[in-house]
């Protein structure tokens, strides 16, 4: 019964990476950048629900709004100064030294404004927990919300990538901006509404991380945004369906090895296990292979 | 001598390799002088040894990133392993051998050899992929490795070596037995200090190793398969054979800086802060805003980013922010096409003010 704890546990924190990861696979896509600061959003997301929540006592869903609406904001600032004016720099690696800086910026100012020490995090979700096979399995009420709004956020994403126009002209986008644009597309407006879903989702993954795990400091959202980008390109990244199925296997992978082989190891067996789907596989689980053009 | 500064005319690699082999010699000898004149504080003293195995660093990684032009997300791995090899041995050897040099050549030479076979072995799967895929991948092999070295318990008794990744107790050490690595507290006790002097000797021997690379039949290969590897393919250049060479020259390198890094602690502990891949973050800005494949670029910002965050220090918390801020601020002005557009006209008008007064000059 303890293996199937470990499973459910494991899709919670799965989801988790799934939510960071289908925003990351999105901005990829749209913008072929590794975007450093992903993680950090995720930490002022939770900042934020943390003040309001300890400050003015709103009802939490109200709080995980604002909290969206404050990262969004954020998401797209950062693309606007940082980041748009490197579009057409030449080298991939200005945007990436750029995003590495934002990322600085965005934990240096949370350990200013907030301190070093860990805050103790009020989950903002009072579901009781379900008691499963006559109470030998508990769920908690975090892991049930986790996994569902997964799943809402993952179906929510498809259907709007691939009905809406703004969706639509997004693949565009991240096929050919040059083509796109000619067609009468708004490049500068899909890559901000990009960023802007990005940033939204990371705040709604930020509660989410810390109603399960309540510890929070500067330093929260750095390790999770890596292991989404993990995630993204484990099952292939640009794909939706891809950073889903990814980010759940990777939390399965790492609650696995945490309980039966060894915690101080953990992030070594995940990290093992993409490079063998990468050398398997070299565009993810999911991932299109596009063949190179002499 | 006389054909000396011929060549030094005529042959611009010959000039522009001189010049940073002097910066690098000049910038010693001032050093020296200021600490023989007493006027160097201890603060300062204590970063003379970081610039050396940061600069070891950035020129490595710069191999691989500037002139073979692959993005290495993993680098402080292979100074994990350098760091490691170094303080094994020093622990094991220390007592057998009494001769320091001899010994921290050893050290060294084992942490280049070790740090560039793992390059070797990471790079046959690594090399095979491309872009952000090849970026992720390093970046993991880097994360293994911090992990497995800070997950490790090795001792040391009459019947060798005793090698475990649980505990202390799974090595089933006799008592007289010695503990040499303790998992997450690292090795301790370690007391080899190099001096300031092998330390740039070291720097200046990375660099001649890279320089010459970059300027022989090699390295043109190296780069034209940087610029298009199908090309260079068709031209015959075995591009396996070629990227392996530049990547493992490129870990044993940053191996030997591992093995520095290690020589100024008593405690060498693999750990995020360390051997994370913040590490290697951090050295890839340095190589970025020194210039991508430009060496010397990479030695002058790195001094420059290592001392900005040690001056900022009466700042306190708000010197990270600073350097975040500069940092941005950097790229964005050395980078964005438009400001990159205004800087030309900047230039082109300091040109033509240069001109005026050289024609008066004529006059």
């Amino acid at each position: 019964m303890s293996f199937l704890t470990n499973i459910i546990n494991g899709i919670s924190l799965g989801s988790v990476y799934a939510i960071i990861a289908l925003g990351y696979t999105m901005v990829y896509g749209i913008a072929k950048m590794l975007n450093f600061a992903h993680g950090d959003i995720i930490m002022v997301g939770a900042y934020a629900v943390f003040l309001i929540t300890s400050a003015l006592g709103f009802n939490p869903l109200v709080t995980v709004l604002i909290a969206m609406f404050l990262c969004t904001f954020l998401g797209i600032t950062i693309e606007r100064i940082a980041y748009k004016p490197l579009r057409n720099a030449g080298s991939p690696l200005a945007v990436l030294i750029t995003a590495i800086g934002v990322s600085y910026l965005l934990q240096n100012l949370a350990l200013i404004l907030f301190g070093a020490d860990a805050k103790v995090f009020k989950s903002v979700i009072s579901l009781p927990p379900v008691k499963l096979f006559g109470g030998q399995i508990t769920i908690t009420g975090e892991t049930l919300v986790t996994i569902i709004l997964c799943i809402i956020i993952m179906t929510a994403l498809t259907i709007f990538v691939g009905k809406t126009k703004a969706g639509q002209a997004m693949l565009a986008v991240s096929e050919d901006k040059g083509a796109a644009s000619l067609m009468g597309i708004n490049v500068n407006a899909t890559i901000a509404l990009t960023f802007a879903i990005g940033s939204a989702l990371a705040a709604v993954a930020g509660v989410l991380l810390c109603s399960s795990y309540p510890s929070l400091t500067p330093y929260t959202g750095s390790m999770p945004g890596i292991k989404a980008f993990v995630a993204a390109v484990f099952g292939g990244i640009g794909s939706i369906p891809g950073a889903f199925i990814g980010g759940i296997i990777l939390g399965i992978l790492e609650t696995l090895a945490k309980a039966y082989i060894s915690t101080q190891l953990s992030d070594a067996i995940v990290f093992a296990a993409l490079i063998i789907v990468l050398l398997v596989k070299p565009t993810g689980i999911l991932g299109k292979k596009i063949m190179e053009k002499v | 001598m006389k054909t000396l500064i011929n060549k030094f005319n005529s042959d611009k690699t010959f000039k522009q390799n001189t010049i940073t082999y002097a910066i690098v010699i000049v910038a010693y000898i001032l050093c020296q002088s200021l600490i023989l004149g007493g006027v160097m504080s201890n603060s300062m003293k204590g970063l003379l040894i970081q610039f050396c195995y940061y600069i070891i660093m950035a020129v490595s990684l710069n191999l691989t990133v500037g002139i073979l032009g692959e993005l290495s997300l993993g680098h402080a791995g292979f100074m994990c392993i350098g760091a490691f090899t170094g303080a094994i041995l020093y622990k094991t050897l220390g007592e057998v051998l009494t001769f320091k040099p001899l010994l921290l050549l050893i050290c060294i030479v084992a942490g280049a050899l070790l740090a560039g076979l793992f390059g070797f072995l990471i790079g046959i799967p690594v090399l095979r992929l491309k872009g952000d895929y090849l970026a992720i991948v390093t970046l993991a092999f880097g994360e293994i490795i911090k992990n497995v070295c800070a997950a490790v318990f090795l001792g040391k008794d009459s019947k060798g070596f005793h090698i475990s990744l649980k505990d202390q107790a799974a090595l089933n050490l006799e008592d007289s037995g010695e503990m040499i690595i303790k998992g997450p507290l690292g090795i301790t006790g370690l007391s080899f200090t190099v001096s300031f002097t092998a330390c740039v000797i070291l720097v200046l021997i990375t660099l001649i190793i890279v320089l010459n690379l970059v300027n022989s039949r090699t390295g043109r290969a190296v780069m034209a398969i940087r610029d298009n590897r199908i090309a260079a393919e068709a031209t015959g250049i075995n591009v396996t054979k070629y990227k392996m060479l530049a990547f493992t020259i490129s870990a044993a390198l940053a191996g030997v800086a591992g093995v520095l890094y290690a020589s100024s602690l008593s405690t060498l502990a693999s750990s995020s802060k360390n051997f994370g891949y913040n590490m290697s973050i951090m050295i890839l800005v340095y190589v970025v805003l020194g210039g991508i494949g430009n060496i010397r670029g990479s030695v002058i910002a790195t001094v420059i980013l290592v001392l900005l965050p040690e001056k900022l220090r009466f700042l306190s918390n708000y010197r990270m922010l600073i350097y975040a801020v500069v940092l941005i601020a950097m790229m964005l002005i050395n980078w964005s096409p438009s400001a990159r557009a205004k800087r030309d006209v900047l230039l082109s008008k300091i040109n033509i003010f240069k001109k005026k007064t050289d024609e008066k000059e004529v006059q």
